[in-house]
């Protein structure tokens, strides 16, 4: 997993709430045995007037000039706004992985769903909630002002406008932990093998169905 | 010890480890497989030459691609072809038991785990798909998970976890309107809403839970993500225990007495805390109809489309113009005058054997409406099928005008042939009403199955009362 620290990034306000996964990453991706290559099918329905396939070539196919993604002061965003419950729906880590490979690494919004909200950790994508009221400002001002950027710091938690006010995120200390060093999980709980095999030990005796 | 609730219970009996800032290492006694979400996980795994940690406790089956006509023939769209060989290959390989196309026992993986007792009270259960807290219907902790937690789980047989809130959701007195179990959630969810449960765990408790069947607990903690909750469950009593006497994974002899007598305590205790409290008048619900493209978007089949005028929250409002255009529907129409095309009667909710005696006991003798142009029966598993066919349903639905197919998810996510045009609307027993869950532009009405049915023979939304009167 990259490394993640700090960075100004472009950013990109799709004003709806409730995204959910089906919008995010449509489910004839979700046959593709790859974790890779999502990106040109992020939110495909909304981004394209006709129906996307996977492993199709994605460069001539007519785009929905409406929607955000497609227009031209938001290209090469990585900041994506967002509303209420983003990311509701299934579990499919497709989701996070088109949103990384199309290049996103911040998505803010006031409330995630779970799931979603922990498969993005895993995929090196920082989901920040803030407050409503924070969030609306920052889809004014990204409507309102081309080339609007925020500056995400990791490490001290911070958000910092263009304008110079600064404010403070929560994010679990574990979690960070492994986003800024870019750690696997699976390495990290190997490290507890003794401790995991002691439980199984322990467990078998209380409730011996669970292992015959 | 001080109360618990159930979630609490199940909980401190699985931690490994716990860290200083509350990172929980849990231990997962069942994974179930399937092939969409698992590909990568397995390719990891082998990318960091790791073997599963205990591969017995992992069971497979291929649902989501498969197709439900034609078996013969096998699976024609090459992309799903190759995923579905690919969880085969990767079974094989890591020494995972599946249930592959074919077999009697595969089905959708729902579906599967707790007829084969691979799924038990007291579990902790996982799957790479959100609708895992079905499982939590037996008083077992189930929750979805995405493919690098599959991988993780596979690798380690745990997983890190934080722990959720205690959320309780009640529901009283009688079922008395000709409400199903589905009807209840469909409720549940229209009330709390589809953030509701976010960052909770959900009990739900109350007469008529206690009062509904297994299978019907099932369809209920099936939902509990489309109220938010990762985990929804149920407490054990004697008919959780009675499920799964005899079934091939349950313990036998001397371990199922003692098995038995543990899943006993997997209840609240009395005085347990829960950090939210929600009650449901159980005799208050009608059969449901949803009418948007968010399960909570959701009214009683004797109501109207509700007119978004009269919503004050600006953000809302908006969400129901764009719901009602997506959905084709004005205003203010009664639900009862809303025309079908489709028909799907099926998924992890409701594809078991009493979901298929409920629509066909409303198909019995009636026929398919003319406008409608497709009625599909899919059964969860094989042995769902089976046991139908022993029972007649097979030849009740055919007779009326359905068609009955092979085992799969099918239309409830249209990743195989079975879905909807852009445009067609249809009553579906599945659990997602989301923009083009069921087919671009496909309009979907999540109701239970013997309203499905309903629909189906009148052609339009009817009270299921109504129709039986008829
Ligand atoms: S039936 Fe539908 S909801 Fe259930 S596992 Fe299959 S696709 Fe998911």
């Amino acid at each position: 997993m990259k490394k993640f620290t700090t960075f100004d990034g472009l950013v990109a306000p799709l004003d709806r709430a409730n995204v959910d996964t089906d919008a995010i990453i449509p489910k004839q991706f979700l046959k593709s045995i790859k974790r890779s290559g999502f990106g040109p099918n992020l939110f495909d329905e909304w981004r394209y007037l006709d129906v996307g396939e996977p492993d199709a070539d994605n460069s001539g196919r007519p785009l929905n000039k409406d929607f955000v993604l497609n227009q031209a002061r938001y290209q090469g965003a990585s900041v994506l706004l967002a509303r209420d419950n983003f990311g509701c729906g299934s579990s499919r880590e497709h989701a996070p992985w088109a949103l990384e490979d199309y290049g996103f690494k911040v998505i803010i919004a006031p409330s995630f769903a779970d799931i979603f909200f922990n498969n993005c950790f895993k995929n090196g994508l920082l989901p920040i909630v803030l407050d409503e009221a924070i969030v609306d400002d920052f889809f004014k001002a990204a409507q309102a002002s081309e080339g609007y950027q925020l500056a995400v710091n990791l490490e001290k938690q911070t958000i910092a406008t263009p304008d110079g006010k600064k404010m403070s995120f929560e994010v679990d200390a574990f979690r960070k932990h492994c986003l800024i060093n870019g750690l696997d999980d699976i390495g990290l709980t190997l490290q507890h093998v003794e401790e995991i095999k002691a439980y199984e030990t322990d467990r078998a005796k209380q409730a011996p169905w669970l292992f015959a | 010890m001080a109360a618990r609730t159930l979630y609490d219970k199940l909980w401190d009996a699985h931690v490994v480890r716990e860290d200083d800032n509350g990172t929980v290492l849990l231990y997962i006694d069942r994974q179930l497989v399937h092939e969409v979400t698992s590909p990568q996980a397995f390719e990891g795994l082998r990318l960091a030459d790791r073997k599963p940690w205990r591969a017995g406790a992992n069971v497979a089956t291929a649902d989501h691609n498969v197709p439900t006509t034609g078996l013969d023939k096998g699976i024609t769209d090459p992309v799903a072809k190759l995923q579905v060989e690919t969880l085969g290959d990767n079974c094989r390989e890591f020494g995972i038991q599946e249930f592959a196309m074919g077999d009697i026992r595969q089905g959708v993986v729902h579906v599967m785990g707790p007829e084969q007792g691979a799924t038990l009270p007291g579990m902790t259960v996982v799957c790479g798909d959100s609708h895992t807290s079905t499982h939590g219907a037996f008083g077992a902790l189930a929750h979805g998970i995405g493919t690098s937690e599959v991988e993780h789980v596979m690798a380690t047989q745990c997983l890190i976890q934080k722990k959720s809130k205690n959320m309780r959701v009640e529901v009283t007195g009688n079922l008395t309107q000709g409400a199903t179990a589905k009807d209840v959630v469909l409720a549940i969810i229209g009330k709390i809403g589809t953030a509701g449960g976010t960052g909770y765990a959900i009990e739900f408790t109350g007469d008529v839970i206690r009062s509904l069947s297994v299978e019907g607990r099932m369809t209920v903690c099936n939902m509990a993500i489309e109220a938010g909750a990762r985990s929804g469950m149920i407490a054990v009593d004697d008919k959780t225990i009675e499920y799964f006497k005899g079934r091939p994974f349950s313990p036998k002899g001397e371990l199922w007495n003692k098995a038995a007598e543990a899943w006993k305590e997997l209840h609240s205790d009395d005085g347990a805390v829960f950090d939210c409290v929600v009650t449901l008048d159980g005799s208050t619900i009608e059969p449901q109809v949803t009418w948007g493209t968010s399960p909570e978007m959701v009214v009683s089949v004797d109501q109207s489309v509700p007119d978004p005028a009269k919503e004050t929250d600006p953000i809302k409002q908006e969400g129901m113009k764009k719901a009602l255009v997506y959905m084709g529907l004005e205003a203010n129409t009664p639900i009862t005058d809303i025309k079908i095309d489709k028909a799907f009667i099926g998924s992890c909710t409701n594809s078991r054997i009493e979901d298929l005696r409920a629509a066909a006991e409303i198909a019995k003798g009636r026929k398919v409406a003319s406008n409608v142009m497709l009625a599909l029966i899919v059964p969860g598993s094989g042995l769902v099928k089976a046991q139908a066919e022993k029972e007649g349903l097979d030849k009740i639905f055919i007779e009326a005008g359905f068609e009955w197919r092979e085992p799969g998810c099918s239309m409830c996510l249209a990743m195989n042939a079975d879905r909807l045009e852009s445009g067609e609307r249809c009553a579906s027993t599945s659990n997602r009403n989301f923009e083009g869950r069921q087919g671009n532009g496909g309009r979907t009405h999540l109701v239970s199955p013997a309203m499905a049915a309903a629909a189906a023979i009148a052609g339009h939304f009817i009270n299921i009362n109504a129709l039986k009167a008829l």
